[in-house]
């Protein structure tokens, strides 16, 4: 029995038709704590996220997300799992038609029956949590890009989920916005005891606020670790990956024929 | 050229077994779509909430369109029927042809373009922002919250709108020929009200309207659903709802006409 | 948008057009007879009914009083079947008289009908007894031929 571990994923597989996205990975994920999943575009991290929800389903192996495993669920079983995950979109993915106010409320509203007075008490604390309570009355399309992710991850604690999933929640934010973020990150993570999920490419700022690293090369696990561990690392991969190296492991140039054959210049006299 | 002639061949089959395999897809969804119409019609809520965008919004054009075609019937109508000396039927003429073929048609095709447009690029777009995704991670199925209170204002809408449009219509020709051109309002009335019967005009073009509106509502929530997630695809999707539902709506026009006054006068 | 707004507006438009719909069927259509459930159907055999159609009227003096809801050929006695919906308002003798017509030189045909002198009057489902076939054209000119040639 795994009280310790929210999430653990054993011998995960998955192919989109002949191309495999994800190759045998391993990955524990205890409660409480932040973990980042890193690695370059279209490594499979996104897959990964997907795979935990339910969206997908594993070539073979599977995810366990508190006991059950979650692709041997029933929809409605499913549906009912997810109430306990929250997501966090790149972009946030507000609900533009609704106000920021009602955005939060969705899934009380959706979800529970709780009266109107104290749906409006838990939506305005959520909002107090990330800062935002003068904000309530707005509409989306006039917050700013930071403010409409604090917003969605105030609409993705709604229900205190027991674990979030953030796609890439630094991208496109000035300093200000993304250290704000970040904090709200782990002061969240660690006041609800939830457990937390970041993708990212943002290597400075997620190994500031995460507890372990997993990072995502050609579907399988190329390194793991504390922060610390992960920055003293001599792995080529990891070193390339956190110091933002041109040419190493991953390689600059996408595979090619030679570059005088293509030019045309034939293999004879330079 | 062989070549050329082959593969424009191709091309056409290609275009055809795309076209059906959509229709499949399409029908599909449409009985997904009212499946998962419980939510809506409990919450009714919802839907009020659309008949607001697709109903009341339409509202001018479909005043406005319905008393211009009701004027210009009664001014072409009086010009041809006073050669024959049968002015008095003017009447008639202008609700027989609202209220059977121009009301339900003439709305439909407006609301094609008007609301049908608007629900395309709204799922769409909603698609395209993630919005739709992340409704089904926080267990909320969006063709049930999304699509289906959007199909069913549509389905209520459409057919008052017709109406709208055909008593505008009728109060269009009055003001021509009355008002302006002096018939006589009791004429004008009175030969309406012997010529238009109940159940074989105003039933008929009201059962033909809700076809429509059926028609109309589930072209573009499916359109919306399946677009591509991005501007282009969204852009598209929208085109091809105005220029599918139009064609849909004529097409069954003629079918229901067809099946509705088939050895009847 | 405020939700009571919205509301008000949605029910500005869905009382606007149910009003049209019930103009369309009570203004601009004749909702009476048809529809009604106030009605009693009457049958007539008719020899030749020349260009009668389903929905032509049925008049009594020059009043709309029903209307042909129905038309067959009978193969027992080779002549057609007229049934028509009557308005209940208006009942007639045993003994009247119905006859095929023409309202003006080209318009539709119609059923008229001038009521008799009985004491009994029509119920539901009876036939009328004493009918009149509608003018064909070439039986005119055939009988106008015959009696000149007769004469």
């Amino acid at each position: 029995m795994s009280s310790e571990n929210l999430i653990e994923i054993n011998d995960l597989n998955f192919s989109y038709s002949t191309r495999a996205i994800l190759k045998g990975i391993h990955m524990t994920m205890p409660r409480g704590k932040v973990i980042a999943i890193m690695g370059g575009s279209g490594s499979g991290k996104t897959t990964l996220l997907r795979l935990i929800s339910g969206e997908v389903k594993p070539s073979s192996g599977h995810v366990k997300f508190s006991g059950n495993i979650v692709h041997e669920l029933s929809r409605d079983q499913l549906f009912k799992l997810r109430r306990k995950m929250g997501m966090l979109f790149q972009f946030g993915a507000l609900f533009t038609d609704l106000s920021v106010f009602d955005n939060v409320a969705f899934q009380m509203r959706e979800h529970t029956n709780l009266t109107e007075s104290m749906i409006r008490d838990l939506v305005l604390m959520k909002l107090n949590a990330v800062g935002l309570r003068g904000a309530h009355h707005l509409m989306p399309n006039e917050l700013s890009g930071g403010m409409a992710r604090r917003v969605a991850l105030a609409r993705s604690i709604a229900l205190d989920p027991m674990l979030i999933m953030y796609d890439e929640p630094f991208t496109g934010l000035d300093p200000i916005s993304l250290s704000v973020i970040g904090n709200l990150i782990r002061r969240l993570t660690d006041t609800l005891g939830m457990t937390s999920i970041i993708v990212s490419h943002d290597v400075q700022k997620s190994l500031e606020i995460v507890d372990y690293v997993y990072f995502i090369a050609d579907g399988v696990i190329a390194a793991e670790g504390t922060p610390a561990d992960v920055l003293a690392s001599t792995a080529p991969f990891v070193h390339q990956f956190i110091h933002g190296e041109e040419d190493g492991p991953v390689p600059f140039h996408y595979p090619a024929h030679s570059y005088r054959q293509d030019l045309d210049l034939g293999e004879v006299g330079v | 050229m062989s070549k050329y002639l082959v593969s424009a061949i191709q091309n056409i089959g290609h275009r055809v077994i795309e076209g059906i395999w959509r229709l499949g897809v399409g029908t599909r969804f449409f009985l997904l779509v009212l499946l998962k119409s419980g939510t809506s019609l409990r919450r009714f809520n919802l839907v009020i909430r659309e008949l607001y965008f697709t109903g009341v919004l339409s509202l001018i054009i479909i005043v406005v369109s319905g008393l211009f075609v009701g004027m210009v019937l009664g001014l072409q109508g009086y010009e041809t029927l006073q050669k024959y000396g049968s002015e008095s039927a003017v009447g008639t003429l202008v609700a027989l042809s609202l209220v059977r073929e121009l009301g339900p048609v003439v709305a439909a095709l407006l609301f094609a373009s008007r609301a049908g447009s608007a629900i395309t690029a709204e799922i769409g777009l909603m698609k395209a922002t993630e919005q739709l995704a992340a409704m089904g991670l926080m267990a909320v199925d969006p063709v049930a919250r999304v699509v289906a209170p959007r199909f069913w204002s549509g389905v209520i809408s459409m057919p008052l709108l017709a109406a709208i449009f055909s008593v505008m219509g009728v109060f269009g020709g009055y003001l021509v020929t009355v008002v302006f051109i002096g018939v006589d309002q009791g004429t004008y009335w009175s030969q309406m009200q012997s010529a238009v019967d109940f159940h074989f005009d105003i039933l008929n073009g009201f059962i033909k309207s809700c076809f429509f509106g059926v028609a109309i509502t589930a072209i573009a929530v499916f359109e919306g659903y399946d677009a591509p997630p991005t501007a282009e695809g969204v852009s598209r999707a929208t085109t091809r709802t105005v220029v599918t539902s139009s064609l849909v709506i004529l097409g069954l026009d003629f079918i229901l006409t067809a099946f509705m006054f088939r050895g009847v006068s | 948008m405020q939700r009571t707004t919205l509301d008000l507006w949605v029910g500005i438009f869905v009382i606007v057009g149910i009003g049209a719909l019930m103009m369309l069927s009570l203004k601009v259509g004749n909702l009476n007879i048809n529809s009604s459930t106030q009605s009693y159907v009457l049958t007539g055999h008719f020899e030749n009914i020349g260009g009668l159609k389903v929905r032509a009227p049925v008049k009594s003096a020059g009043v709309v009083v029903g209307r042909v809801t129905n038309i067959q050929f009978n193969t027992q006695t080779y002549d057609a079947v007229v049934t028509m919906a009557m308005d209940s308002s208006f009942s007639f003798p045993k003994d009247t008289f119905a006859s095929i017509l023409t309202s003006g030189l080209l318009g539709e045909q119609y059923i008229g009908l001038s009521a008799g002198g009985d004491e009994v009057m029509l119920k539901d489902g009876d036939n009328i007894m004493k009918t009149n076939s509608a003018m064909v054209l070439e039986e005119l000119i055939g009988r106008f031929l015959f009696n000149k040639a007769s004469e």
